[in-house]
């Protein structure tokens, strides 16, 4: 299967299972997907191999950052009408809060879509969507 | 001109970051406020398998760590300080089944931040990516004493 027909079958089933086995690094990290209607919910369940600073613990801000990132990533192949590869030109992370040994979430929201770049904004958080631990902003390149 | 004391310093301190260790993180050289550590090429972290290229997310928790231990090797007591901001700009794919290091150096330390720069690149010595980081400095007194002596190799 392609990476094109694996996402067909995602956005027609609404079933992630097959599209996060695709990337390695998603199944490293430990990212699900959730689909509401039309509203995708990103998840980062709790992983000891995950944590950075042990004295909090906390979960490693880089890890923070892989997490929104593939979350941005597969959020934009989902909004496409046709199969486009986004390949990942910039990324701007704010750390707002730690992030706690616990389940995370985000969500994206794509900013503007032009012919070639598209600009996804990502907001991760812990306890309640209206305390995020980290807020940011991609910029990703559209291939056919 | 690399110093054995920062590395070994840098070395326990990214050694008990657990996501460090399972990314077989280490330290390449270090020296007066400056750093440098490799990450090992691993198929856990690939992003496309069709390339086998890895992850950018793996390459920016290579630049978070190594913008976030620099300053181990600029300070004369170890202190925690937590990431403020990133921003990472992906020059070109890292190519697949070799290592990648980053470089990070500070560019200024006031009472309250750290303003670093880093440089993520292989060994033919082509770019991969750039990150600019900002670092809150906390003190040290946030910093449990056995934890800092440990950083610094003090004996209980």
């Amino acid at each position: 299967m392609t990476t094109a027909d694996i996402l067909r079958e995602t956005q027609q089933t609404g079933d992630f299972t097959r599209l996060l086995e695709s990337i390695p690094y998603a199944g490293y990290i430990g990212l699900q997907c959730d689909r509401f209607g039309d509203d995708l919910i990103f998840r980062l369940p709790r992983k000891d191999s995950n944590l950075g600073n042990p004295m909090l613990p906390a979960i490693h801000g880089g890890v923070i950052g892989g997490f929104m990132e593939v979350s941005a990533a597969i959020y934009l192949m989902m909004s496409q009408d046709t199969f486009r590869m986004p390949k990942i030109v910039d990324f701007s992370l704010d750390y707002l809060r730690a992030g706690l040994d616990r389940e995370t979430y985000a969500e994206c929201h794509l900013t503007r879509q032009g012919n070639r770049v598209a600009n996804v904004m990502i907001s991760a958080w812990q306890k309640s969507r209206n305390e995020p631990i980290a807020t940011a902003r991609a910029h990703f390149l559209l291939e056919k | 001109m690399t110093d054995k004391v920062l590395m070994d310093r840098v070395d326990r301190f990214i050694n008990i970051l657990n996501q460090a260790r399972d990314l077989g993180l280490t330290v390449a050289d270090a020296d007066a406020g400056q750093l440098t550590l490799c990450l090992p090429y691993s198929e856990k972290i690939i992003g496309n398998p069709e390339t086998g290229v890895i992850h950018g997310g793996a390459i920016t928790t290579l630049m978070d760590t190594t913008s976030g231990s620099v300053m181990i090797c600029a300070l004369d007591e170890f202190e925690l300080c937590p990431t403020l901001d990133l921003r990472v700009d992906y020059m070109r794919p890292a190519e697949p089944g070799k290592p990648v290091y980053a470089r990070a150096e500070i560019r200024k330390m006031t009472r309250n931040i750290v303003f670093t720069r880093c440089e993520a690149f292989q060994d033919d010595g082509e770019i991969v990516a750039t990150c600019v980081g900002t670092f809150m400095r906390i003190g040290k007194d946030a910093t449990p004493k056995a934890y800092r002596d440990m950083i610094m190799g003090v004996d209980q």
